[in-house]
Order: C-alpha cells, then structure tokens, then sequence
C-alpha cells in the first residue's frame, strides 16, 4: 500500500507504533501530489519545504513520546484560511501575492497539535461558486472524471482529499461549499454548526453564513479533524464558549431509538436526478435496517431558501469585500493618480465577474429604497426557516436528504445559466441560514460512475448525532473505500 | 424588469466598479433574472416576523480595554503595496 492512501487514523495508527515516519508519509505525499497535480488542479501553493521541514519536528516529539491524533498528519489548506508566510490568495488576482502575517485560529490549533500543512488548495474565489470554475488561478477536475467540475467552492479540498493528494482537508462551508464538493468527490465533509469553529483567519465572504469545517477519506477522520478545530476562541466573538466533546467517542455501532425526519418537500423539488433520488433511498433503507426509526417532517419555507441566500450572501459579501481597496494588502493600479480612480481601477481588475456580480446585487439589495424589500425580507423568512426546522427537530434527531439534485456535471455546463447554478444549493444553503450541522457522507455512484452523497442534518451543537448516523452507515457500506482511478 | 442598465451602472459606482460596456450588458440580463426569481419572496406573509441577523443568538461580548499583544508596525505594512516611512502611501487625495 502507498502510505498517502492512508486515512488520518491509519497513518496515526502507524506513526504511533513507529512503523513509518512523518516524513515518508509527507514524502509520499508531495509524490503523489506531483504525479497527479497536472491532471486534477487541486494545489494553487504547495509548500513541499516547509512541510518536511514539519514533518520532521513532527518525527522529533513522537520519538519524544508526544504525538496527538494529528502529529505528523500532511493536510491541506483551503486558500482562503490565512496561513502565516504562506500565500493565501482566495483564489483572486486582488490577493495573488497576499502572504499573511499570522495564522488563523484553526491553522494555530492545527499547528500546535503537529499537524504538516502540505499546501493551500483550489476554490471559487472569495468561495463563491459551486463549481471551482470561478477560481482565477485555476481549474481544478473532479478525480472520478476528469472532465467534470469537482464541485464547489472547496472543489480543491475535495478533490485533493479524493485523489490522495492529502489525508485530510479544512475547507468552508456558506451555502453547501464543504458538502456539496465532498459529494461530487466521494468523501466526507462537515459543516459544523455556526460557532462551533471560530472563523478568525478565515477571509470573510458572508459572515452570519461562513463556517470552516473538514473533508476526510472516512468519518472517523472527520471526528478527528473536527475535535482539533473546534471550540471557544476570544477573537471571534461569533464563536460559541460552549464545551466541545470528543467526537471520537460517538464513533459507535447502534442506531437503536435514534429518529430520523425525511424532509417531504425535498422529493418535489424540481430536477432532483432519479439516480441520486435512488441512491438516498436506498441509504434510508441501509439506516432503518440498523434500528432507526423513520419520520416524515416538513420544511413547508424550503422552496424560498434559494431566494432568501442570495439577497443575504451577497449583501454581506458586498460589504466585506469593500476592504479590497488596494491600500493595506493586495493589488493596486498604480498607474492612477486619483484616489477614487486608484480604488476603481483596482477593484475592476482585481476581482473576477461572479465575485463583481455578487457585490453588485449585494449593494444593490443594501442601497437606499430597496433594504426592506430585499435584505429585511430575507432575513424575515430566514427565521421562517431556522423556525422549520426546529419545529421538524422536536419530532426527530437528525435529517436526511441529497446533497446535491444531481451528480458533478460537465466543466463549462453551467457557466452561462447563473440560476441553474444557484438552484444545485438547495439541498444545502438551508442549514447556512438556520446555522444547524450538516455532513456529506458517500451513498453511491451514478451510472457514469460519479459519486453521490447523502446529506445529514442536525440540531445546533449536536454534531455528534451527524457523526453516529454517519458512521454506522459508512459502517454498513463499502462506498467510502472506493477509490478514482488517476 | 427589476433593474436596468443605467442602474448597474449606477450600483457599480458605488460599489466602486468600473464596468466595461460589454459585462454592463451581460450584467443586466443575468442580475435582473436573479432578482426577478428573488421576487418570490415577496409572497411569503413575513408579517410581524423578527428578521435573523445571526444563526446563534450572543449577546455582546465585552472585554476589558486593554492593550494586548499587537501587530508590529513593519508587519502590519508587509503587504503594502506601497509604504514610505511607517505609512501606507495612498494617490493624492484633495
């Protein structure tokens, strides 16, 4: 076996008992990574040096006898979470060069448990996109199939994750960007309840909506991953002081009493795939054959999600954006002798058009006149939706649904029909917007042989609930072991 | 129509967006589609409804105002584009 197939747990297993090192673990990684990386486009930086410097202070302290799940463990980095003296440019001309001068809370915690960061990874700019085609750096393909998308925004996450060109992976999470990636790649990601994990060092795109979260080979990653990232921290005042239990421990067999809520608007919505409606029942049936018990519920606002996200996202993500202004950090026309023209020129050729899209409808919906009839509105059916579900939550524990209406689809499909693209996070952008968990674990592949996810929901702060169902189905399957061939 | 050229214009503008004739046009076909389906909103009865700003409720965190630890000046300007003298140099403003 090639060591960078290994899952997290694995490679811990083995760094443990010193049957390899963290060095030819990471080794092998960078290997894998300069085979394959021409083909799947996942790395924007790769930071091969660093990290074997890593690995080997990794290797030091577990000869030291100190070694955490982590110690030695080579991940990699979504580009928009800041990593000191490692560039981190949100896949943007305006921040190509950005190196930043500290590390965000989550890259802190990673660090101090031994982790090797291997190098930053692919993704919509500013994280706005469902497909990594809106990277201004690059293409990133889906590993199943070359020519397809591998989702978005943390397309290169999931990717990376799905060709082994990481064990593991932090992504972010605003209207399905963790899930929906990691279902058109075959592996797991969590987006964990809004608070949970502090978004300090993660560059804003909608900040009541932004969460970061991990993508794994297997569940038992996640647990591990999302134990190291998650918790209080003072500098966000966004993030929650509540405790954090070790997840690992709800990686058991047994779903007996646990009650699960089939959502029944979520079979009507329009142009759900039958491949991947199949492949969600079929999971039902895998999770009522180990002892769930099945309720139907309703989320009678779920036809409004789509509307209400894209007044809310965009109109934060319009306001947070106004920072890239050419005077602190990034791009800058220097060739304009006037303030106002020095901003303008610098913003017009710094961002992309999906990214000037969204500040314009955003400005747009936050400009005199038109507040209460766009932003006010949605945030009122925005409680409507956080009040469906919780009044689904008293009747069940967790939810189960697609993550995405159909499979990857075609590099280039969907580039010119801007709605069809919003319309694939309906599925997902709900759980943003109530601020609830949400995971995707693999439930199957599609004739054309691309995976498909199944999408689990849960109540504030109950992650572990995901984690359970997750894993007892992951358990019962063999979907997660399959492997792209590359 | 929800929003025409003009307006995408106007908007950009304050967005501090300079627009070139070409993504104006295409701008204004595809923002007012997206604006036209984010009118279904308009039949939800939202009467009396308190709108979400937050998913988690908090209510302010205070802390106590006091110099901590904080960035050096040098590190603060590293991505400048341009410096001169421990400042950010910025086109002639008046």
């Amino acid at each position: 076996m090639n060591f960078y197939e290994l899952t997290i747990h694995e490679a811990h297993n083995l760094l443990k008992s010193r049957e390899i090192s963290s060095r030819e673990l990471t080794k092998s990684v960078l290997d894998r990574v300069g085979s394959v990386e021409p083909r799947v486009g996942a790395y924007i930086t790769l930071a091969g040096k660093t990290a074997l410097a890593q690995a080997e202070l990794a290797d030091k302290a577990i000869a030291e006898g100190n070694i955490t799940p982590l110690t030695g463990i080579p991940l990699g980095i979504k580009d928009l979470i800041c990593t000191k003296d490692l560039r981190t440019t949100c896949a943007s001309k305006i921040l190509e060069n950005f190196v930043p001068i500290y590390d965000a809370f989550v890259i802190k915690k990673l660090k101090k448990a031994g982790a090797v960061i291997v190098g930053k990874v692919n993704m919509d700019e500013f994280a706005m996109g469902s497909s990594t085609e809106h990277s201004s750096i690059k293409l990133t393909h889906n590993p199943w199939d070359l020519s397809c998308i591998p989702g978005g925004s943390s397309g290169g996450s999931a990717a990376a994750v799905a060709a082994d060109m990481c064990l593991g992976s932090l992504g972010s999470d605003t209207g399905g960007s963790i899930r929906q990636p990691a279902s058109h790649c075959g592996v797991v990601g969590m987006k964990p309840t809004y608070g949970r994990v502090s978004r300090f060092g993660l560059v804003a795109f909608a900040s009541s909506l932004d969460q970061i979260g991990p993508l794994t080979k297997d569940v038992t990653d996640c647990a591990v991953l999302l134990n190291a990232i998650s918790g209080h921290d003072k500098g966000d005042s966004t993030s929650v002081p509540m405790d954090v239990p070790d997840y690992t421990t709800f990686l058991e067999k047994g779903l007996k009493g646990v009650k699960i809520g089939i959502p029944k608007e979520y079979n009507e919505l329009p142009g759900l795939d039958a491949e991947v409606l199949e492949a969600v029942k079929n999971a039902i049936i895998t999770i009522e054959g180990l002892g769930a018990e099945f309720v139907e519920v309703s989320l009678p606002h779920t036809e409004y999600a789509v509307a209400a996200y894209y007044v809310i996202a965009p109109s934060e993500a319009s306001s947070n954006l106004a920072r890239y202004d050419g005077v602190k950090y990034g791009l800058r026309d220097k060739d304009k002798n006037d303030l106002m023209e020095m901003y303008k020129s610098t913003r017009s050729s710094g961002f992309g058009s999906e990214v000037k899209r969204r500040i314009i409808i955003g400005t747009y919906c936050l400009s005199a006149g038109y507040y209460d009839a766009y932003y006010k509105k949605a945030s009122q059916v925005r409680t409507l939706i956080t009040e469906d579900f919780k009044r689904a939550f008293k009747s069940c524990d967790v939810l189960l649904s697609p993550v995405t209406p159909t499979p990857a689809f075609k590099i280039g499909e969907r580039t010119e029909d801007l709605l069809a693209m919003y319309l694939s996070d309906i599925f997902t952008l709900s759980a943003n917007l109530a601020g609830i968990p949400g995971m995707s674990v693999p439930c199957g592949f599609s004739s054309q042989g691309l995976p498909i996810g199944l999408q689990i929901m849960g109540k504030h702060f109950n992650e572990e609930q995901l984690i359970k169902v997750a894993y007892n189905f992951e358990q019962a399957t063999d979907f997660h072991k399959k492997k792209p061939v590359l | 129509m929800k929003i025409n050229r003009e307006e995408i214009v106007h908007v950009a503008n304050l967005a501090m967006l300079d627009l070139n004739e070409e993504s104006t046009d295409t701008f204004a076909v595809q923002i007012d589609n997206i604006l036209q389906y984010i009118d279904m909103l308009n039949s939800v009865d939202t009467e009396g409804v308190v709108p979400t700003s937050h998913a988690i409720s908090l209510t302010n965190v205070f802390r106590e105002d006091k110099v901590k630890e904080h960035v050096d000046r040098n590190k603060a300007l590293a991505n400048a584009p341009e410096k001169e003298d421990g400042n950010f140099v910025v086109p002639k403003v008046i």
